[in-house]
């Protein structure tokens, strides 16, 4: 497939399927589930910009999220944000996070990037905790008052479908990424840094760069959650879960092409969302526990690596 | 508010107090982390299963949290055996350590926490000592016995490691293993051996330290996550590879997390951990005493 065809097919493609789903489906409880896949993805999609392609690994999935959704917070309380206005400048906060965070300690080896996410989780959390405006403990309402734009029946469909673009954004970002030069010289530090570095590629440039685009595409998964739900609370929304399951999706997935998050994403999504209703949501976290520590120590290319292994047998024969 | 003198005091006595116990905590990561380069960040998880394991047996047998600890430490030394066969055969063996290991002990890390969830629910726990409520007074000092007695096993538990690790072969041989396991090998030491002893050991280590955090505190799951930021500040600080150094960072960051209690609210005590963790690594990523 041509680098150029891949966007415009992946936006007709989610444009279709959307479609298609508003035509037939009008039980709300589909597009919340749905909706939560969706943003599953987009993380699972983000984090293996940085941490597929660098080997950088992210622990703070979860604060990148809620920058985003408190981000949105803090717009609807100032101005009463559109959701179109608050996505862009969620992004953009979650990434100058992410670009700063970077900037501080990419430049030493890879785990200290990896404990300074988790750690920054923990203090994001605190901040907003002890933050009044945004509601602290309690958490902020948001209440949407008018009626959806676009013709939408209820604002669940209407986000629903900005999921569904924001999430073909996503990958084709990821894919643009990956085929670029930006995405080879990322494949070079992964596999050697020094080795990568000696032969003029600019990594540190190239590791802010994709930590940027992953935290911004993260805010902007984020941007939406607090209209979707209209209603957020720290606890929740800097959940560990967040955080494992950005990390578990492209593991199980594979994490060398961004086809793998998406598998991932949405076989973990769909599991957990089947295992929240029909059990409990505390089961569901131990089986993406679970799975994530069995897929890296015994499968450790994930199912992409299986597939590859597979067409590289039939090859052969 | 008004700065006291007294207030001052006992800011400080308590910061450390507290770092005694930081001590403890932290250890174990300054060994797993700082000698063995094994980046356990499960390590919390352990310690709050410590001190789930001293409340239950404090429950049941009326058992106090330290005896426990100090009598159950074998079967912690045993799990961190098995945890770092695991490791050793599924990522150290490959040179795969980076991404996939800290993938696996942040797994480890989530699942000794759901587990948790699942069996006490997310409540809190806290064991009462026969200790727990008295406080000596000297002046106008506060000593609470919560924080002196896990303060002083403590201080002699790191001290113990200290001189265990500078005095003996099996110490000397495991600050030689991270510089070069070939060497090693070549002293006719079995590099992965030594590794798998030391690891077991830093894992002993959050055992007990699990037990001085339900003494001090009451425990929750999710605690483990508020100790990660802490236990790398600590280390990092410090410097890598040395348990004076560790003893050092415990000592900063018990101080200045008391003196925000203090004069700022203890709900602002993580950012704490974090803000001297960054600013170790974008000034002194080497820490105050590395190697």
């Amino acid at each position: 497939m041509k680098a150029r065809w891949f966007t415009p097919i992946v936006f007709t493609v989610t444009l279709l399927v959307v479609a298609l789903a508003l035509a037939t489906v009008t039980n709300n409880y589909f597009y919340t589930a749905a909706y939560i896949v969706l943003q599953f993805i987009i993380l699972a999609t983000a984090w293996n910009i940085l941490g597929g392609l660098t080997g950088y690994v992210n622990f703070g999935s979860a604060a990148f999220f809620s920058l985003g959704a408190y981000s949105s917070v803090v717009m609807f309380s100032l101005f009463k944000a559109p959701v179109p206005l608050a996505i862009p400048v969620s992004a953009a906060v979650a990434g100058l996070v992410g670009l700063g965070a970077g900037y501080l300690t990419l430049r030493l080896r890879g785990v200290f990037f990896a404990i300074a996410t988790l750690a920054m989780s923990e203090v994001l959390y605190t901040f907003v905790v002890n933050w009044d405006y945004v509601g602290g403990a309690r958490g902020a309402y948001i209440i949407l008052q008018d009626d959806p734009p676009f013709g939408f029946s209820n604002h669940t469909q209407y986000l629903f479908t900005v999921m569904a673009l924001m999430t073909a954004f996503a990958i084709a970002v990821a894919r643009y990424v990956e085929t670029s030069r930006l995405g080879r010289g990322l494949a070079a530090i992964r596999d050697d840094e020094v080795a990568a570095e000696c032969s003029g590629v600019p990594t540190l440039r190239l590791k802010l760069i994709s930590t940027t685009v992953s935290g911004a595409l993260m805010g902007m998964s984020g941007s939406t959650f607090p209209y979707f739900m209209q209603y957020v609370e720290p606890t929740s929304s800097f959940s560990l879960s967040y955080s494992v399951n950005a990390i578990a999706m492209p593991l199980i997935g594979g994490m060398h092409s961004w086809a793998g998050p998406l598998i991932g994403a949405i076989l973990l999504g769909t599991i957990q969302q089947i295992v929240q209703v029909t059990v409990s949501s505390a089961w569901n976290l131990l089986i993406v526990g679970v799975l994530l520590v069995v897929f890296v120590t015994l499968a450790p290319d994930g199912i992409m690596g299986w597939f590859d292994h597979w067409r590289a047998r039939r090859r052969r024969s | 508010m008004e700065v006291t003198a007294d207030l001052l005091v006992n800011a400080l006595i308590s910061g450390i107090l507290l770092a005694g116990f930081y001590a403890a905590v932290s250890v174990g990561i300054g060994i797993a982390f700082g000698m063995l380069d094994v980046v356990n960040i499960a390590h919390p998880a352990f310690i709050v299963l410590g001190a789930y394991v001293a409340y239950i047996a404090h429950e049941m047998l009326g058992a106090d949290p330290i005896v426990t600890a100090f009598v159950l430490s074998p079967a912690f030394f045993v799990l961190g055996l098995v945890i770092y066969r695991i490791y050793y055969y599924a990522f150290e063996r490959h040179g795969q350590e980076s991404l996939r290991s800290l993938a696996f002990f942040f797994g480890i890390l989530f699942i000794t926490e759901v587990v948790l969830i699942l069996s006490f629910g997310v409540d809190y726990r806290l064991v009462n000592t026969s200790y727990s409520s008295t406080t000596w007074r000297v002046g106008f000092v506060d000593f609470p016995l919560r924080l002196v007695v896990p303060f002083a096993v403590s201080l002699a538990m790191t001290l113990g490691l200290h001189f265990y690790f500078t005095r003996t072969f099996f110490g000397r041989s495991v600050l030689a293993v991270a510089q070069d396991p070939l060497a090693l090998q070549l002293m006719g030491v079995n590099p992965r051996r030594v590794k798998e002893l030391a690891f077991a050991l830093s894992i002993a280590t959050a055992g007990v330290a699990g037990a001085f955090l339900i003494v001090i505190q009451p425990v929750q799951p999710a605690l483990g996550r508020v100790f990660i930021g802490l236990v790398f500040a600590i280390t990092v600080l410090g410097g890598l590879g040395s348990i004076t150094g560790t003893m050092v960072g415990a000592a900063i960051l018990g101080i200045a997390e008391s003196f925000t209690a203090t004069f700022f609210g203890p709900s602002w005590s993580p950012a704490v951990s974090f803000g001297l963790l960054l600013a170790a690594l974008a000034f002194k990523p080497t820490g105050l005493l590395g190697r």
